[in-house]
């Protein structure tokens, strides 16, 4: 059990890596079986991010150093600097990381029915699995060349999986090429900026990184970009435009998987900020950046989505309104982050309530996007005007939205209220106009909400759909799983918040321990 | 106490709201069994009385998704055309936007 422990980093990669080049050969003997195959070996990654978490929240964060004789000698004899790969998981890595192990492995618990008719199942799961290595790999690595190359495996198989039903309306293979686009510049911007450290630090590591910034005008160069493109693969507005195409043209499973990894890319710009600047940059005037970010997603996603006539379209829209809400909590944090006294009588209450928001939006909005694909599933449409009265042949998807939209729209007792109610309350100590518009941007989200359930599920059978079942357990099964988190997480917010979210913010906020934990203090 | 949670200026439990809600619902519910009690089911009673016009099909006066909102959408269409015109769906513009606000942030950083 120990040796699994201190292998678990390497464990929770190589599993999905290795099933990923396994599952063509699988598919090749049995193709009945691929898809248990695939959620069995998700589980056991979720089972191992579980084992990994409680070891992080009870002992502190977790090395692993790759090709060392000990995986937690991080400076061998000799080195003054960390030069091989090192994972560096706290509890912000670990926080993420679970998010990541809990929708992969639901999403693939869903696909069993949900692609079962499908062909190409072989290429699906495995871009599915690879998609989980990135998104591990961007949140557990502590090395900032590891991190480019993990972005990239995420970008690349999410390209492949959005455009992967190219044989279904819409059209998948536009979205996945305009998501390859902006993934590619935001690809190079990263790279460019690691080439700036690199040349001025001759050091990849990112808490050594952090223990020698100088803030030069390349360190702000460098921090431009990391900003700019890491909130554009958040989905961050004005450069969103990207999110509704894939989104929506996404299998719902993966659309579920898509919002966790533009999680990841959010992940990366609040690692960015405090674990490799922190106070050395200007906090406020980033701390406002990210501030004007998040409100001009939060209230131009709503307003979007209102309008909106195709259901993966319109969640698509409040994705984009959500990461506002994370955005606006950690910016205060940023903001404050310099002012101790401001710091503690609400930037941290701030950064937890978005902290928070991150975990509670992914298990909503993966419910809510796997309600619109069950809806898809048996309707054939996206299209909100086509819908109606399917509340009458499905009760149980109807309960599932029902709870997805009452958490998204912020009403108690659903977890989407609790972060939504430490944000506003915070903020408001901040700036009472920021949170103001968050909480009209709630009143709007209900609006929207309500919009899709009269057109979907309220009204007489129609002629058309009279014949509509349930959809089948798996998918059943994938939707109450996280409709069961959301209702547990709004029941018990403080459980999380005590346990998960506040060891998640004072990681990020505490950047000497986290360069004390690799370079040991120096 | 389990459930509840510090939210900067207060506290929050769900359980108890739970609880309050349980509570005056039952109370409703309550108030409500002793309330009129000569609703007469499936007769001309329990029509909506539209002007003397007789009552529509269920089927037809459905409301689609395109006319929900109407009004609102029609009342902020100064807000709403150019809002929609910026949302071209061409991946042109989508880097455009990316290089733009990389230039802002620039200036502001720069001058800050």
């Amino acid at each position: 059990m120990s040796s699994i422990l201190t292998h678990s980093p390497a464990l929770v990669m190589a599993l999905p890596l290795l099933a990923a080049f396994l599952t063509p050969v699988v598919g090749r003997f049995n193709r009945k079986i691929l898809g248990w195959f695939i959620s069995a070996i998700l589980g056991l990654t979720l089972g191992i991010t579980i084992l990994m978490a409680i070891q992080i929240l009870t002992n502190g964060s977790m090395i692993y150093v790759f090709g060392g004789g000990d995986a937690g000698l991080t400076l061998p004899s000799g080195y003054t600097v960390p030069i091989r790969i090192i994972f560096h998981i706290d509890g912000m890595g670990i926080f993420m990381g679970l998010i990541t192990a809990v929708v992969s492995f639901l999403a693939a618990i869903y696909s069993l029915s949900f692609m079962q008719k499908e062909s190409g199942l072989e290429k699906y799961y495995a871009l599915l699995l690879l998609l989980a290595t990135g998104m591990f790999g961007m949140e557990f690595t502590g090395d900032i060349f590891n991190f480019f190359v993990f972005l990239e495996i995420a970008s690349i198989s999410s390209v492949a999986l959005i455009a992967f039903r190219s044989n279904f309306s819409g059209e998948p293979a536009e979205a996945g090429f305009k998501y390859m686009v902006v993934s590619s510049i935001s690809a190079l911007m990263v790279l460019f900026a690691i080439g700036l450290f690199y040349g001025q630090y001759d050091v990849l590591n990112m808490a050594t990184i952090a223990s020698v910034m100088q803030f030069t005008q390349l360190d702000k160069i460098a921090l431009i970009l990391l900003v700019t493109v890491l909130s554009m693969k958040a989905g961050s507005v004005p450069m969103h435009m990207w999110t509704p195409d894939a989104y929506s043209e996404a299998p719902a499973a993966i659309t579920m998987v898509l919002v966790a990894a533009s999680q990841a890319s959010l992940y990366a710009l609040f690692r960015v900020c405090f674990s490799l600047y922190n106070i050395s940059l200007n906090t406020v005037t980033i701390g406002w950046i990210i501030i004007i970010l998040g409100v001009l997603s939060m209230f131009i996603g709503v307003t979007m989505a209102i309008i909106q006539k195709d259901i993966k379209r319109l969640m698509a829209y409040h994705a984009i309104s959500q990461t506002g809400y994370m955005l606006l909590g950690v910016g205060v944090g940023l903001a404050v982050l310099a002012n101790p006294v401001a710091l503690n009588s609400f930037g941290i209450k701030a950064m937890e309530g978005s902290i928070f928001h991150i975990m509670n939006h992914a298990m909503y909005k993966g419910l809510l996007f796997l309600t619109a694909g069950a809806l898809f599933y048996r309707t054939g449409t996206r299209d909100l005007n086509k819908m109606g009265g399917l509340a009458n042949n499905m009760f149980y998807t109807t309960i599932f939205f029902i709870i997805g939209a009452a958490a998204i729209a912020g009403i108690p007792p659903f977890n989407g209220f609790a972060s939504k109610l430490m944000i506003y309350e915070s903020v408001y100590k901040f700036n009472p106009l920021l949170s103001i518009i968050a909480m009209l941007v709630s009143i709007l989200t209900l609006a929207s909400f309500v919009k899709v359930f009269h057109s979907a599920f309220l009204g007489p059978k129609l002629e058309q759909y009279k014949k509509v079942q349930e959809v089948p357990k798996s998918m059943l099964f994938a939707m109450a799983t996280l409709a069961c988190i959301i209702v547990l997480f709004g029941l018990f917010p403080d459980v999380i918040v005590k346990n998960l979210v506040h060891p998640a913010v004072m990681a990020l906020i505490n950047q000497t321990n986290y360069t004390a934990t690799i370079l040991g203090g120096i | 106490m389990i459930g509840l949670l510090e939210t900067g200026s207060g506290y929050w439990n769900a359980i108890t709201w739970v609880i309050m809600v349980i509570a005056v619902g039952a109370a409703v519910i309550w108030l409500r069994n002793h309330g009129e009690d000569k609703y007469k089911k499936d007769t001309d009673q329990t029509k909506p009385f539209l002007s003397g016009n007789p009552e529509i099909s269920k089927e037809d006066s459905h409301v689609s998704a395109s006319h929900i909102y109407w009004g609102f959408t029609e009342a902020l269409k100064h807000y709403y055309q150019p809002l929609i015109k910026l949302h071209t769906g061409n991946i042109n513009d989508y880097s455009g936007w990316i290089v733009l606000v990389m230039a802002i942030i620039f200036i502001v950083v720069g001058v800050s």
